[in-house]
């Protein structure tokens, strides 16, 4: 979706701010910029819309050299959002979302539509909202339509500098939450810059993690926290990595995506079958669209006609986004070994198991040893 | 509201005072004018503060926003020092320069005429225009800016949506400045071969005659104030109002 090759931002002056940086980032996934200040991330950010012209290399998006198009055009399908918010104080809510549609000379009724639409996603009530000036909101409801604002025209990037760096760390807490749960609905590939190493934990399907503008480790937030690949990022992570890690690991970083299940509808004979090959004692249970309702097992299973008398049914679980210290103490609670990972409309997504979060308990703790 | 109290309560004696002296209708050896050359003379007045004011806006905001562009960012601080030595200057100093300067551009030949004044009056009532449009836009937070451009506004689009009306407050505070301070000075073009009601003013301070003086302070006085009101209100009701609310938290 996004491809830099060998991107260099050198100033007049013989700064590199830059250093031939080459990544890419998949569709759909958040990708964090990380780093101390002074280290490129925002400047290499701003070279993707071209705020900040590129000395040497390519940015591609969707495999199209991004100066080739025209600068206007390139930057209305790319969402920028960054920590003073910029909202345009002489304007309503409305008219601040309702920016680039204007611009991109969408018809009335498609833009009142839509910055409904934004408004109900950020969750703000658009009939009470749409109105009203920046200057009547609080911090929080500001970065909400800051961020809706950078949602307008839909684009399908989203550029985003510090985004909630402005806002209290308990506003700020509750934000990125609502800001993942946005994402799982809306799929954007984004960037995010921050200086903040939970927050890039939280935030990211990959950090980049930079130094001196050069490009230090691009690697999943896992990676980065257990197998840091020098001094700069084991420092930058911290030295209470293991338990920060178990606070600060999401749930999709250690889940198992392919889970072995039976459906409602399936044979017992066939439940026996996959009971036997998974090698466990129980078998989660899912209906044909594949919604998560419960569990079996083979003392369940014996006598049964059906997989779905055979059932135990249990509403237990979580989202891959959920914390895995959360996940822990709620699988405990469940009494089952595994906590099933489910999307919001009830699918199973992946298996959280014992033996994973374990597995990165072990990583953790060795880390440390090796460290000390 | 308090404020306006105060306004009023100025305006009402100024018109007294006027009056009162206007029907004294003789001072000692000295004729008062009559209500209609209070009325002739206020009429030259303002026109004679209309022409500057005109040019003024115009070229005051041009000036004061170009020198906003990025292109032309050098020139800011000599125009800005042009501006502030202006300023600095005694506003009698800058009609008299003007009417001792050899000089004719175009149809205006200076000298101790009306042009002269009208040219006088304009470059003084220049400064608060020119310096106010170039605080309004150069004052607009970066952020805001950044956004525009980052959402790919054009820079035209970002002058006329974002910066113009963003800036409008102060532009328009910066005119009615200049407005007031115009219909004060213009007191003195008299000297210069302007009109107005500097005639009577300078009439009674050569006479020596206080009431004299008072006739022509008066109703300038209560032009400058009523200009300024109007002025004001016209600014409250082109100011956006999503300015205004932040205006009333801050």
């Amino acid at each position: 979706m996004i491809r830099l090759e060998h991107v260099s931002k050198i100033y007049p002056d013989g700064t590199k701010a830059v250093d031939d940086i080459s990544l890419e980032v998949n569709e759909g996934e958040i990708c964090v910029f990380l780093g101390p200040s002074g280290c490129g991330k925002t400047t290499t950010m701003k070279m993707i819309n071209r705020l900040i012209p590129i000395t040497s290399g390519t940015i591609f998006i969707n495999d199209q050299d991004n100066i080739k198009v025209k600068t206007s055009d390139l930057r209305r399908d790319i969402g920028y959002a960054i920590q003073e918010i910029g909202l345009f104080t002489h304007m309503t809510v409305g008219q601040n979302i309702e920016t680039v549609p204007v611009l991109k000379g969408w018809s009335k009724e498609k833009r009142a539509q839509r910055v409904a639409e934004l408004l109900e996603l950020v969750r703000l009530n658009p009939v009470e909202y749409g109105n009203k000036y920046p200057a009547e909101l609080s911090g929080g409801q500001r970065q909400r339509v800051g961020v809706a604002r950078a949602l307008g025209a839909d684009p399908p990037i989203l550029l985003m500098d510090e985004p909630f760096g402005a806002i209290d760390p308990i506003n700020r807490v509750e934000l990125q939450a609502e800001f993942l749960k946005i994402q799982q609905k809306i799929k954007k590939t984004i960037i995010f810059v921050t200086h903040d190493i939970y927050e890039a934990i939280k935030m990211g399907d990959r950090i980049a993690l930079m130094k001196d503008g050069k490009l230090v480790q691009y690697d999943t937030p896992a990676n980065i926290l257990y197998h840091p690949k020098d001094e700069f990022v084991e420092g930058f992570v911290g030295a209470d990595r293991a338990l920060k890690g178990l606070q600060l690991l999401r749930v999709k970083e250690v889940m198992n995506r392919d889970v072995i299940t039976i459906q409602t509808d399936d044979t017992v004979n066939l439940a026996r079958e996959r009971l036997e090959k998974t090698g466990g004692d129980s078998l989660p249970v899912v209906t044909a669209r594949g919604e998560f309702v419960g569990w079996t097992n083979v003392e369940r299973l014996e006598g049964s006609a059906t997989v779905n008398d055979a059932m135990q049914a249990s509403s237990t679980a979580t989202d891959e986004n959920a914390v895995l210290n959360e996940a822990l103490s709620l699988m405990m609670a469940s009494g089952f070994k595994s906590l099933p990972i489910v999307d919001e409309t009830g699918n199973l997504k992946g298996m959280l198991t014992m033996d994973a979060i374990q597995q990165a308990l072990h990583e953790a703790i060795q880390s440390r040893e090796t460290e000390a | 509201m308090r404020r306006r109290i105060v306004l009023i309560s100025i305006l009402v004696i100024l018109i007294g005072l006027t009056i009162w002296v206007t029907n004294m209708g003789k001072v000692g050896i000295f004729n008062m004018f009559t209500y209609k050359d209070i009325l002739v003379h206020s009429f030259d007045h303002l026109v004679m503060v209309f022409w500057p004011l005109l040019f003024g806006i115009f070229i005051g905001t041009f000036l004061g926003v170009i020198v906003t562009r990025p292109g032309f960012s050098r020139l800011s601080l000599s125009v800005m020092g042009l501006v502030s030595m202006g300023q600095a200057m005694p506003s009698m100093a800058v009609i008299a320069i003007m009417a001792i300067l050899p000089l004719s551009i175009g149809f205006i030949h200076f000298g101790f005429n009306f042009q002269t004044a009208v040219v006088a009056l304009f470059i003084y009532g220049l400064m608060p225009i020119l310096r106010n449009s170039y605080a309004g836009v150069l004052n607009i937070d970066r952020a805001i800016i950044e956004s525009a451009e980052g959402m790919g506004m054009t820079k035209w689009q970002i002058f006329w949506k974002i910066e113009m009306p963003m800036a409008l407050p102060v532009i328009t505070t910066g005119i009615r400045i200049s407005a007031v301070v115009t219909v004060g000075t213009a007191e003195l073009a008299v000297l210069v071969g302007g009109k107005g009601l500097g005639t009577i003013t300078f009439t009674g301070v050569f006479a020596q005659e206080p009431l004299l003086i008072l006739q022509g302070a008066a109703p300038t006085a209560i032009l400058a104030i009523g200009l300024g009101v109007i002025l004001e209100f016209i600014e409250n009701w082109m100011t956006p109002r999503g300015l205004k609310i932040k205006a009333a938290n801050s």
